[in-house]
Formats: C-alpha cells, structure tokens, sequence
C-alpha cells in the first residue's frame, strides 16, 4: 500500500484516496466543434503506460482536494506530487 | 512405546507442569513448553495424517513454520474448529483436543489409502484429462470429487472469538529474532531507532538459542549462553518493542507489512474468556531489516516421506530445545555439514545413530571427524535409494553414488532405523522479501536464490541473505546492519567465532535410483502429493514455464505453499529441460506465508459492523411502526409497513391507493442533499444538468437532469433556488456521494475559475414528504402560519418557515403525481415533526408508506428511477425525456456525446410502457422481453426495468427498455418466461393522469 504525500495534507495511506486515471486531458473548450473522433479521442483513450505515467489523484478521505501524480506503474515508485494547475516536476 | 524418549536437559520445558490433551481422542500427557508436535513425538506418536492424493501415512517432518505433513484439526467438533492446523506451531496445554484430517476410519486404517496402490493411474493432470469428457458430465463428477477432496473440516457455526486490528508505525522493523535479528534490533534501538522485533515463535533466539555445542561459540562462550545475555540486555531496552508469537504475513509495497499476533491460543480455553484471540497489526516502518532465517530441505529419493522421516535440524531441535528424541535408533542422511551438528547432539545425551549417509566422498570439517571419533559409520558417497515400513520406517537401502552423481553403483545394503534424518543444505527464506517486489539472483556455488534488488528501504540479513555459517552471520549483520542505519557504533567489538562445520555441498536436486523413475515415489510436495515423476510428466507434455508445472502438477500449491521442495521441483526442471538454473525465476509467492484465519482478517468488523448502516432520524419510529427494512446503499429505508399480518402485496397496495385517495407520507431523509452556493452558482449548474437553470427564479425548484461525459443519465433530483447565489440540490440516495465527487472534480479540474462552493448537508436535514389530495389541510395544521394558496404557493417552489419556532424548508414538488409538500428540518427534530403531521393527518386516514410503494407511485406516472430504469447505457432521449434537453445551451455535461454516431441510431433500447394482454399478469423485473419466439436463435429486444400491480389503475403495469421502442407504441411483444409467453403491448411510460389534473387540482 503506497504512502502518498498529499499537496495539502502531507503523507497519508492509500486507503485515504481515489485513483482518477491518465492526468493532463483537458476538456475541449469547445466540445461541439469536434468530429466524433477528436471527442472520442477526448473521452476513451488512455495511454496506459507501462513505465512513468502522469495521473490524477483525490484526497477523497482527508481534504478532498484532487492532484496529480507521477508514477512509475512497472515498479510503483512515486517521482512527484503536484498540484492541480501546475507544470509537472519532471519531464 | 517406549518411556526414554524424553531426555531431562532441557530448560524450554517445565516438568513441573504435567499438561493432558486429547489425540485422536486418546489422552496424552506433555509438559508446558512443548508443541503438539514434541509431545506427540514423546509419547513415540509419528503417524499423524494421511497424504492428500494417495492418503499415505505421513508423519512429522519438521519442527517450524515450514511443516507440510502434520496438519491437524484443532478443538474438533466445537465453534472454535479449526482445520489445517501445523501441530508444530501449536503450544500444548491443559485440555488440547486435536485429530487427524483427511483419513476415515482412522489415521492408522484409512480406507483412502487405496488411491496409493492406484497411483499409476493417477498421474499428474488425472483430473484434468479424465473429468473433461463428456463435458456434461462434469456435473455428476464434481459431487464426488469435491466430496474426497480437501483436508480438514472447516467450522459450521460463527467464531466465538474477538480478533482486532492495530496500526503500528515505527522507525526498524526487525523481522525474525534469530541471532542476526537480535543483533540488528540491538544495534537499532541503541542508536536511537524506534524499533520493532517481532517473531513467529514463543521464545526469542532463533535456533541459536539451542546452539550448546562446543563447536560453535561466540567470544569463548556456548552460543545459546552468548545469545542468552544478549536477549536479556535487548529486553531492557526502552526503544524496543519486541512481539512474540507474531507471525509476518504480507510484505506490501512502501514498507507496509500486515502481521498476525497470537494472544490467546497457548492458553487453556476457560483463560481465553473475553479475550482478544489475534490481532492483526498493520506496520508501517521507514526501514524494514529481514532476518527470517532459512528452512533445511530435504532430499528426493524414492520413499522419502514415510512417518519417522524428518528434517536432520527438526531432530536437532527436538532433542536440544525439547529434550525428545525422535527415535531410537537413528540414521543420518546428508549432502552437507549440517546433520553433523544433529549428530552431535544426539550423541552427547547418548542416542544411537545407526549410520550416516553422505553424498559427499569428501568430508573436511572438525564437527565431521569428532562424529566420527566416536565411531559412528560414515557412509561416503552414498545415497539412500528405498525405505521400508508402512506405518513408521524401519529400514532403508542405500547404494554408492557414481562420480558424476547421477546413477548408483555396487551393491545394495540394507540399515535398521526407526527415524532417518535429512538434509539437503538450506533455502533462504526469501518469501517476505519477494514479495514486497524484490529481485532474486542464483548462486552457483550452493545453489541458492538469495535477495539482489531491494525495492523499498530494506535489507535482508542472516541466512535468508544466504549467509549460513555462524561467523559469516555474525559478521555480516554488523557490517550491514552499520552500512544500512548510517550508524557509527556497531555495539559489538572485537567477536571471536568459532565454528565446527563447513559449507560445503554436493547438491543433487533428484538422487538417482536403482529403479527406473516410474517405479518410483520420491516426493517434492509432501502435502500434494506431487513427485518428481509428475514434474518430468509436465515437462514431456511440454510444459516449460515454472508457473505451468506448477499448476498442473499442484507442486507449492498447499498450505505450506511448497515451502520445503519447491527449489527442487526448480532444479528438476532446470536439469530436465537443459537449461540454468535461475533462468525459470521461481514461482511467486504471494501472502500470507502461513494461512491466517477469517476471523483476523475482518477483526472487529463483525455483525453489524461488517458493512455498517445509516438510520434516518425517523428510524425509530418506523421500528416502533412494524416497517419492514430495504437496504439502499448504506441506509435502511424503510419498505413497507404491514398491518394485521398482511403480506408486502397487500400493505402496498393498501399504501398506494390511501396516498392517492386521501394523504400518504413518505421518509425521504435518505436523498443526497447539497448545499451549492456561490456568484457562479447558475452558471455551474447549467454545465452540470441537461436542462437551463440561469432563469430559475429565487424560490423556486426544477427537476434536473446529470449526464456523463459519455451522454449517459447519471443522476436526477430537484434543485432549489433558495437565494440569488445559494441553491439546494437533491441527488438519488445511492448516487449522494458520487455526485458531490464528481462535482468536485469539475469545479477543482476544469473550472477552477468557477466562484462556487459545495458542502454536503445529507445528514443535516429530515425530509418528510406529505402527498394526497388531503395533504394541503395537513401541512395547514401543521405548519399553520404558511400560505399553501396556490397563487402563493405553487408547485415546484419553496417557502422558508417555522414549526414551533424551528426554522425548516418546505417546497411544493411530487414525485407521485399527487398534490404534495416536502417537509426539510434539522436533523434532530425529524421525528417529532413527522409525529405532528401524523397527528394532524389522523382524519385523513395519512397513510405512512414505504419505498416499494413510492416506486409504485411513481411508475404509474412513468417517472423513472436512476439506477432501476437506466443502466449507464441510457442517454436521456433514449429515456424519451428530450424535453429536458436543452437545445439552447453551448455546452453541459455530456452534451456532445448525444449525437455521436452511436447515440443517434434509432435502434437504441428505449424506455416505453407495458401493459399485459391479461390485466391481473404481472411481469418480472429483469424479464426478456421478444417479438418472436418461432425463430430462433430468439433475438432478444430488451427487458422489463419496472413492475407492479397498481390499485388505483386497477391493472398491472410495466416499464421497459425495447430496442427501437419509441417507434413501437401499440405494437405486440412477448416476456418470455421460463414455463410461458406473457403477450404485451407498447404503451406511453405515462400511466396516470397524464395531464397532471391531480397535481393542480384547487384543493
């Protein structure tokens, strides 16, 4: 079980949060300019990687407050937390 | 039965205290101190089950953790049963009650044993290959295979004991107190770290603490008296922790462990009376240090599994830690220097050791020719070929080893035993290692896996590091343990070791035999009966990767999890295909290391406490009212409320048309509430529902609609404007918790920019419903300063008020069609308001009603409910509600998604209304529904969502989804059951009033 180092909160048991999938996909500002597979692309692909992926996250026992993740999914070591809103720590 | 079996030596056992307990359901006595396992040998008892497969006499091989033969069940016959018990983990004491699995009539005469003389035909993958045809048949065979399968018998009424969880965090976790374990807990606690030492025995030391030889000592003492003042200091120690009898199951990832503590099973059942029975403790510890030892393995040879058959360090223990000689008349047989040390102790209290079989032809260490000063016969480049003797051993034959190893030579010799000890060398206890996701490495030399890549902060010390001999342990932990804890003082000076043996080896994974391997049943997996004969079987068959054998051979798939012979089923492997050792990896090992109980597992989440409920605050008041209980999510709602015995048929129908034709009321305390307030509070509830709310006046209420971002119905309610920027808006019971989340995400992840707050308000409010044409002149006298005048207050809006001085919210809206107010209050007054309305509604027969009615009412209106009447696969045209749809808005929730390819084909499954041809038939939810039933494959067009009998229709009423069901108003269809065809017709989803001339009827 990981230990996450909530933004906010500080460290804190997995059991205190919500996994929210691939992080960094905005919503289309403009959603009915697109063609049925930009909106697709939009709203079912997920890169699933293999290796370091970006990924959002919930504090959804403590704060509440959703972040984002970098994670290593081959061996699950943590790179970085950051904030909504923010550049990624590392590339 | 011999009375010499019990040597007076040791100080582990107290033969002071004389304890009975119950075998088989013979008494025997043992001493405090003892295991079921040394007092059963004691007593000279070795058969104490039968195999799995072939049920063959089996006894007790080993004294630890690692023990696949001697399983047993525990307190027989009581609420405590307990199967698969390893009767060399359990203390004795007074009272005791254990037997034998896996054996009818009895372990000394079981009838399954002739699966035994039918092992030719039972190979590996019997079951697979002879069950498979014909496949209809698999019925009729599994009852009887089921019916033999399995070893012990598990408990039929509810644990009696308490069990709890604990969380410990601290700074060192030691696992295993063995020598090297002791010495790291040591070095961690005086310098500073919160430490925690925990291990899986009663006692502390490992089997260091048995150690008396003189040909291992520590600065010129005896090992055990070193490590004994060791313990002594530890104990002192303020930052050490230290836990006995505590077991580490599961190494997870980032240094979290689950271990079980076991508090109460050494004691005497009337002591363990309102006491917790295990506690499973959750650790998280910033460095973790390993010291779990290794376990001896045994050797693969024809026959090696007969009772009297034992692991030559289990020997050892029993006659150094338990004072019990395992036989009287010993053989020793060995690839390495380790049953020298258990042949010396046997000699020091005078047992016989008949010979020593090693498979070495040299042996060069000062232990080796001390046993044989005392002359004992060393047998030197020998192997054990057979065994003789059903129920115990009594002889064996042993044959000369040709150079390379791989045959036998010369002449047989037959040797009188009655216990043969053996060795293989020793196996690293890597399993907690592995599984916190460490990477193993092969050595060559001793051929062993030991840890290369940590994962975590963590270290591996001691033998399971594979650091065998006692000077290289000792050494090694200090030099490690400095490295690994940054720490400058090692606490220990200048160590001088002695050590009689030597490390090495003539490791021969499969000892060859005079008889060709067919003949033979040389044992890999006790337990599963799985020999080296199965493994070469899978390997012609063509299997190669570990995982497969594995499975297909049930080789490490016991209880033991293969804990003894899984290297050599690795080896064989490895030898059979051609390939290095190592390339194959090992099999996983997945926790726990040994089995825990339910009962830990869950600990005090039991009962009720096992998936805990919320109660409205009307609760009691429908207890005290007869209500029948549905669970809706977590809360209880209540159902129906019966009267004079009526069945739930009965008392709905009786609720639905009371509610209609006079006044009904309905708890509805359980719909999400959220408070949303905020200058953006319109505009973020535009983006969210389907439907425009920017013009919604200031005291009034509309039905919302949620979608996905895939166009799917999420969720419904209706959504109060209370003030300018402050709305109240209700969710589904079961959906109050997503929708917040979701609403969250949207506010923190794409419209931060948004000035809107959220706050869930769910449980703050009791929310009566009050419906029926007599509603209006109830809520008057209830709440009697407010104007219900339909000018003044009209349907779907709100008005603040008071009863008795108590601030509460009431809006005008239905969810039944009926003229109806709802009733928000605090929380704490709930009951008592609901009181005052039954009170005031005494006249008018107000009928309280339950969920099942409130889904009948609303069905026969057609409105739908989330989650019932929709799946995620329904978008809000499929649900014909397009009306809710706005076409104005740029953008919400799932918008674009209503006209993709997929969500505009007309051939979607469609929300309609069913009426049976036959007005008193009413269908089953969840029926298929067809066209035609002639032509098959029959093609199925959707299913039956709603279903009732509605009093006030006075027929059976349906709702359904249809593929293309919208088209197909007044169209025939058929529910197809499973003994008959129901014929329906596709009617409008509304059953009732469509005009709504009961909603604004002038009352």
């Amino acid at each position: 079980m990981f230990l996450i180092n909530c933004p906010f909160c500080g460290e804190r048991e997995q059991s205190e949060f919500k996994a929210g999938g691939e992080a960094h996909i905005v919503r289309p500002k403009q959603p009915t300019e697109l063609s049925d597979d930009e909106w697709a692309e939009y709203l079912f692909i997920r890169k699933n990687i293999k290796g370091v992926q970006f990924e959002r996250w919930n504090h959804v026992h403590g704060c509440r407050k959703w972040f984002n993740m970098i994670r290593d999914t081959s061996n699950d070591q943590i790179k970085a937390v950051y904030k909504m809103g923010e550049k990624p720590p590392v590339k | 039965m011999s009375n010499n079996l019990r040597f007076k030596t040791s100080k582990f056992i107290d033969e002071t205290y004389r304890v009975s307990f119950k075998f088989n359901n013979k008494t025997y006595f043992g001493f405090k101190g003892d295991t079921l396992s040394s007092a059963l040998l004691a007593n000279g008892i070795h058969l104490v089950g039968r195999s799995f497969k072939y049920h063959r006499p089996r006894g007790i091989m080993t004294a630890g953790s690692e023990e696949p033969n001697a399983i047993i069940q525990l307190h027989d016959n009581t609420s405590r049963t307990e199967p698969n018990v390893r009767a060399t983990e359990v203390e004795i004491y007074e009272g005791l009650v254990a037997s034998s699995q896996n054996c009818w009539p009895s372990v000394n005469f079981d009838i399954g044993g002739i699966n035994n003389l039918l092992s030719p035909i039972l190979p590996a993958g019997f079951y697979y290959k002879t069950f498979m045809w014909p496949a209809s048949f698999w019925k009729k065979y599994e009852y009887f295979i089921r019916k033999s399968a399995g070893l012990g018998k598990s408990p039929k009424v509810a644990d009696p004991d308490i069990y709890e969880h604990n969380y410990i965090h601290c700074d060192v976790l030691v696992i295993g107190a063995g020598i090297s374990g002791i010495m790291a807990a040591k070095m961690a606690a005086k310098n500073g770290f919160k430490t925690l030492l925990v291990d899986e025995k009663s006692y502390l030391g490992g089997s260091s603490i048995y150690d008396n030889s003189e040909f291992s000592k520590i600065n010129n003492q005896i090992t055990s008296s070193w490590l004994e003042k060791e313990i002594n200091e530890i104990s002192k120690l303020e930052n050490l922790e230290i836990k006995t009898r505590t077991s580490v199951a599961a190494f997870h990832g980032y240094n979290f462990l689950l271990a079980r503590e076991n508090l109460t099973d050494h004691l005497p059942i009337n002591q363990r009376e309102n006491k917790v029975r295990q506690r499973l403790l959750k650790i998280r510890a910033k460095k973790v240090i390993t010291a779990t030892g290794s376990i001896e393995r045994p050797l693969i040879f024809d026959n090696n599994d007969r009772p009297g058959i034992l692991l030559s360090s289990a020997i050892k223990k029993y006659i150094d830690l338990y004072g019990v000689a395992c036989g009287e008349n010993n053989v020793l047989f060995t690839n390495n220097d380790t049953a020298y040390e258990t042949a010396m102790s046997l000699i020091q209290r005078g047992i016989k050791i008949n010979a020593i079989i090693d498979n070495r032809e040299q042996i060069d260490s000062k232990i080796s020719y001390e046993v044989e000063k005392n002359n004992i016969k060393i047998y030197k480049g020998y192997t054990v070929v057979d065994t003789y003797g059903y129920r115990r051993i009594n002889k064996i034959s042993i044959m000369k080893l040709s150079k390379d190893g791989q045959t036998v030579i010369g002449d047989k010799t037959k040797l009188n035993c009655d216990c043969l000890g053996i060795s293989g060398g020793w196996t690293p206890a890597v399993h907690l290692f592995t599984q916190s996701g460490g990477k193993l490495k092969f050595r060559d030399e001793d051929q062993v896996f030991i840890p290369e890549v940590y994962p975590s902060d963590q270290i591996s010390i001691g033998s399971c590091n594979g650091n065998f001999g006692l000077k290289e342990i000792v050494n090694n932990t200090i030099f490690s343990i400095k490295k690994f804890l940054d720490i400058e003082n090692s606490e220990y000076k200048n160590i001088e070791i002695i050590s009689g043996s030597n490390l090495s080896k003539r490791n021969i994974w499969l000892l060859p035999s005079d008889k060709s391997i067919g003949k033979t049943k040389s044992f890999i997996d006790y337990q599963n009966d799985a020999t080296s004969k199965d493994i070469k079987l899978a390997l012609r068959e063509g299997f190669r990767s570990i995982e497969h054998v594995k499975r297909y051979t049930t080789t490490g798939m016991g209880t033991d999890q293969g804990k003894l012979g899984n290297m050599h089923a690795l080896g064989i492997i490895s030898e059979t295909a051609g390939t290095k050792m190592g390339e194959h990896g090992t099999t996983t090992f997945r926790p726990p290391y040994t089995p825990l109980t339910f009962g830990t597992i869950v600990g005090r989440n039991v009962g009720e406490f096992f998936d805990i409920f919320r109660r409205t605050p009307i609760h009691d008041w429908h207890v005290a009212n007869n209500a029948k209980f549905e669970n809706v999510g977590q809360w209880k709602r209540a159902w129906y409320y019966p009267k004079n015995n009526e069945n739930m048929h009965q008392a709905v129908q009786r609720e639905s048309k009371a509610a209609r034709d006079s006044a009904g009321i309905l708890d509805a305390s359980t719909l999400g509430k959220i408070d949303i307030q905020g200058t953006d509070a319109s505009e973020f509830l535009n983006r969210v529902y389907t439907n425009a709310w920017s013009k919604l006046a200031v005291g009034k209420c509309r039905y919302g609609l949620m979608l996905n971002e895939d166009g799917m119905v999420y969720d419904d309610g209706v959504t109060t404007r209370l003030g300018e920027n402050h709305y109240i808006m209700t969710t589904t019971t079961g959906g109050a918790a997503n929708v917040l989340g979701k609403l969250e995400d949207y506010l923190q992840t794409e419209w931060p920019e948004l000035d809107v707050y959220l706050s869930s308000v769910t449980d703050h409010y009791a929310t009566i419903s009050v419906c029926g044409p007599n509603s209006k002149k109830i809520v008057s006298k209830v709440i009697p300063d407010l104007d219900l005048s339909d000018e003044k207050f009209p349907h779907m809006s709100f008005k603040n008020a008071k009863i008795d001085n108590i601030r509460c919210r009431v809006m005008r809206i239905s969810f039944t069609g009926e003229h109806s107010y709802e009733i928000n209050i605090q929380a704490n007054y709930g009951k008592s308001v609901w009181e005052k309305c039954m009170e005031a509604g005494k006249d008018f027969n107000i009928t309280p009603y339950g969920t099942e009615t409130m889904h009948l009412l609303r069905a026969e209106k057609g409105f739908i409910i989330v989650g019932q009447d929709t799946d995620a696969t329904m978008t809000p045209i499929d649900l014909q509600m397009d009306w809710i749809v706005s076409k104005k808005k740029f953008d919400f929730i799932g918008k674009r998604s209503l006209y993709r390819s997929d969500t505009i084909r007309e051939d979607r499954k469609q929300l309609v209304g069913l009426l049976t041809e036959n007005p008193d038939d009413v269908l089953e939810e969840g029926a298929q529904i067809v066209a035609d039933v002639k032509k098959t494959p029959i093609e199925m067009l959707g299913h039956v969502t709603s279903s009732y009998y509605s009093p006030n229709l006075k027929k059976s009423i349906a709702l359904g989804v249809v593929k293309g069901g919208k088209n197909m108003l007044g169209q025939k269809l058929i529910i197809s059951m499973e003994n008959k065809n129901i014929n329906v017709t596709v009617a409008d989803p509304v059953f009732l009033d469509k005009e709504g001339e009961r909603l604004n009827a002038k009352l």
